[in-house]
């Protein structure tokens, strides 16, 4: 019998299969690269095109456009300060800032490295320890869960840049936000004022728009223009240049980001997002320079987009083992799959090894294909800085418009982009960071449906948040957390007050 | 700017090449392209089947058919877009079960009065499910626990007042059980419910028996009983609860396509024959199949009586357990 691997790799290395690959891999990137156009909308736009393809070219079709559209959702947060998915946004400020400093293309090219070698180590993790990673995701109920957020959301002050207060404040913002829409434990709107739309809740894309890119805006509107802030002249250098030193010397967080991003990636429902926030807090708590980050220093890049790019294949792990999809793009994956009658689930290991293997090495193809690809972009779209602002800023403007109207499919979107613009303004002209709205938004709903279900589950009784070994060490973990900065801000008060 | 210009040119030129696949047969109606909404998102059940049929209407009206997403506030959102959208025919989308449910729970006024109804194309009925490990292995076991020991047990499945909510409730109480004595524990739908379930957080999740399939094949999970008055055709080991010594109950959640009220005569046929052409072909039947959605087609007026009788029946079990407003 031949070795299911190279059964995989005769059907994955066929001209048309790795035309499609091409193809699919430019199209997200020109989705991606859209200020407002996600990796989800590219892959929808996908499914009718896929229904006409055998299964191993519909699956690299997929794979590949997400796997570009993720990287090119950070070109435009890179250069214009619009952030193109929730995890971009973690590192979107650090990136905008060295543009600042002329360091676009560099920005871009560590991104882009990073999210090459974080996808390249994901993909390995995923072909290696699929089964164990799958029962590993299968231990987390509620109470893990709920944990889980809690330690994504103290990662919001950690990252934020400043007064500590304003940046819990600015959680608070983000956290009440969410409260907006049906409650789902007990089906009451909440603050919704009669409004259809709102129902629903505050549309998480075009918030993310408005706070970053609208705010940008009205700041330009609101600086006269001779202490307006210039971006300077962006130096024309290769893309790839300085990013082989910037990697040999954060290597280890390479590694560390991928590995997080693998192991948060494989938990359906969290995935990327928080994998991409959690890297760059470690980064940060653990640098030797802390006091760079937030003023466009690559350390946080390297950790953060390793991460999200490798959570990306973890959030493959328990679509392709039990049929659970790990986000909206994998669940569009799982009926891509059942069209071409490959049932997710254990059986798939059984009876279509040679499909299972095939998956694994588009990753690899898909990733390796993204260099080329970004780097094209990265060189294309970096000339965009030579625009002079004032014809450059009415255009994204219109961009953020289209956006966040394709979002909701209707004006909802566009008043909620503009709101949210006005009030991240107001915000960052008075010392609050915005970052921690972002995640208070994403998370908010998560952490409430957790802690509100798990107290459901145990009776209102607080302590079984510990009665299990996973959300025992992760409870502890944050604590320990929050307890950390009290204690040595206090030590050191005591220290201060004895040499007195 | 030319070069995002270029871009967006690019990508709208790519979305309608994905959507221009049908010839262009023109008749007086449709003359241009038609809207689907569908009220839930993308990569759902509903989803999955509205864009199904989304391609397959775009064959039959001879115009792109865009299937749009308007997500949302327990699926208000999307069902009073297509009942307030111009009765031209040019805006019709997937109806589900919970047009009526949503105004009894005081969500919205919005009725099955609200819609043209074109076709019902699905129905799936609630499979109970357990943990594969666990002890119990037959109904009767589950209300035998259940009624020694009321509350100590939970069930997850969806939202609260949710179909698969009520799904349980409804059981418990044919059974002579408090409708409460399961409590249930509120998730965002099947997939996490499952997840609880799995992982040892909630001991009953009622939900339809497709979405559990890779957990049963995996031997997680295993389902004791279902809601319908027949067998599945796709799981014909699972005993329907009368058959398991059960309550005669059944619930089902349907999905139908519906226009606003009021569409012209000639459009509501025109669209209902293209309706029954789209659910008899090979390609509906065989993508509804490979799934395992439950097949189930009622023609324009057959589909206003049933929305009609499903209003009524959650009318009486949402007030009996206590979840109307």
């Amino acid at each position: 019998m031949v070795d299911p691997f190279f059964v995989a790799l005769e059907l994955v290395f066929q001209p048309y299969v790795l035309l499609v690959i091409v193809c699919a891999g430019a199209f997200g990137l020109l989705v991606g690269s859209i200020p407002g156009l996600t990796a989800t909308m590219a892959t929808a736009l996908l499914v009718p095109v896929t229904f006409f393809m055998d299964p191993i070219p519909a699956i690299a079709a997929i794979v590949t456009t997400v796997a570009t559209a993720i990287f090119a959702g950070d070109i435009p947060g890179a250069l214009l300060r619009i952030p193109g998915t929730p995890a971009s946004a973690a590192y979107c400020d650090e990136a905008f800032a060295m543009t600042r400093k002329g360091q676009a293309s560099k920005a871009l090219g560590v991104g882009l490295v990073c999210s090459v070698i974080g996808g390249l180590l994901g993909s390995a993790v995923l072909m290696g320890a699929t089964s164990t990673l799958a029962d590993f995701a299968f231990k987390f109920s509620s109470f893990e869960y709920f944990w889980l957020a809690c330690l994504g959301l103290s990662c919001a002050v950690i990252v934020s840049t400043g007064s500590v207060i304003k940046g819990f404040a600015s959680l608070l913002i983000g956290l009440f936000i969410s409260t907006i829409g049906i409650d789902l434990m007990s089906g009451h709107p909440r603050f919704t004022f009669g409004s259809i739309e709102l129902l629903g809740g505050v549309s998480f894309i075009p918030a993310m728009i408005g706070m970053f890119a609208i705010s940008e805006i009205l700041r330009f509107v609101a600086t006269a223009d001779h202490v307006r802030p210039q971006i300077p002249h962006q130096r024309v250098t290769s893309v790839f240049e300085g990013v082989g030193r910037v990697m040999s010397k954060y290597r280890w967080n390479l590694l560390r980001g991928s590995s997080l991003g693998a192991l948060i990636g494989v938990l359906p429902g969290a995935g990327a997002d928080i994998a991409a926030w959690v890297a760059y807090a470690v980064s940060k708590r653990t640098s030797k320079e802390k006091e760079k980050f937030g003023d466009g220093h690559a350390e946080g890049l390297v950790d953060a987009s390793a991460a999200n790019n490798a959570g990306l294949s973890g959030a493959w792990v328990p679509a392709l083992v039990f049929g659970i999809p790990g986000d909206s793009v994998t669940a569009i994956a799982i009926g891509v799959l059942y069209m071409k009658g490959m049932n997710p689930g254990p059986m798939i290991f059984l009876e279509n090894p040679q499909i299972l293997n095939s998956v694994f090495i588009i990753f690899f193809v898909a990733n390796l294909v993204l260099l080329p690809l970004g780097y094209l972009a990265i060189r294309l779209s970096t000339q965009m800085l030579k625009i002079p602002a004032r014809m450059l800023m009415p255009a994204i403007l219109l961009f953020c418009l289209v956006g966040s109207f394709a979002i909701t499919n209707s004006v909802y979107g566009v008043i909620v982009m503009l709101v949210m613009g006005v009030l991240a303004f107001a915000m960052e002209e008075n010392g609050f960071p915005i970052a921690p709205t972002i995640l208070g938004i994403v998370l908010g709903g998560m952490l409430e449906e957790m802690f509100l279900s798990s107290m459901i589950k145990s009776d209102g009784n607080f302590f079984e948040f510990f009665s299990r070994p996973i959300a025992a060490s992760l409870g502890v973990l944050t604590i320990a957390v929050w307890v950390y900065p009290i204690m040595t801000s206090l030590k050191g008060n005591i220290a201060s007050r004895n040499r007195l | 700017m030319k070069l995002p210009i270029k871009i967006m040119r690019g990508g709208f030129l790519a979305a309608v090449a994905a959507f221009t696949l049908a010839g262009a047969a023109v008749a007086e109606y449709p003359e241009r392209p038609v809207t689907l909404i569908v009220p839930w998102g993308a990569g759902g059940g509903t989803d999955a089947t509205g864009r199904i049929i989304g391609n397959l209407l775009q064959e039959e009206l001879g115009q792109p058919v865009n299937v749009v997403n308007r997500t949302g506030g327990s699926g208000v959102v999307g069902h009073s877009a297509i009942a307030t959208a111009e009765p031209d025919g040019y805006t019709i989308g997937v109806v589900t079960v919970e047009i009526g449910m949503m105004h009894w729970a005081g969500l919205t006024d919005l009725t099955w009065e609200d819609y043209t109804p074109i076709a019902l194309y699905n129905s799936d009925a609630s499979g109970v499910n357990v943990r594969a490990d666990s002890e119990w292995n037959t109904l009767e076991d589950v209300f035998d626990a259940v009624a020694a020991n009321p509350g100590a047990h939970k069930g997850s499945g969806a939202g609260q007042g949710s179909i698969w909510h009520l799904a349980l409730a409804g059981m418990l109480s044919g059974q002579g059980l408090a409708p409460n004595s399961v409590p249930w524990v509120p998730s965002k739908g099947g997939a996490p419910a499952l997840q609880e379930l799995v992982a040892g957080g909630v001991d009953i999740v009622t939900s339809s028996v497709v979405e559990a399939s890779g957990l049963i094949s995996a031997g997680r999970v295993k389902t004791l009983g279902v809601m319908s008055s027949q067998r599945l055709a796709a799981f014909p080991d699972v005993p329907t609860l009368v058959e398991a010594n059960g309550p005669d109950w059944q619930m089902s959640a349907w999905r139908g396509i519906a226009g606003p009220a009021g569409l012209p005569d000639d459009v509501a046929t025109k669209l209902s024959s293209a309706m029954e052409k789209v659910y008899n072909s090979v390609e509906f039947i065989d993508a509804m199949n490979d799934r395992g959605f439950g097949l189930n087609y009622l023609p324009s007026a057959k589909f206003s009586e049933w929305m009609q009788q499903s209003d009524a029946a959650m009318g009486v079990v949402m007030n009996a357990v206590g979840l109307a407003k």
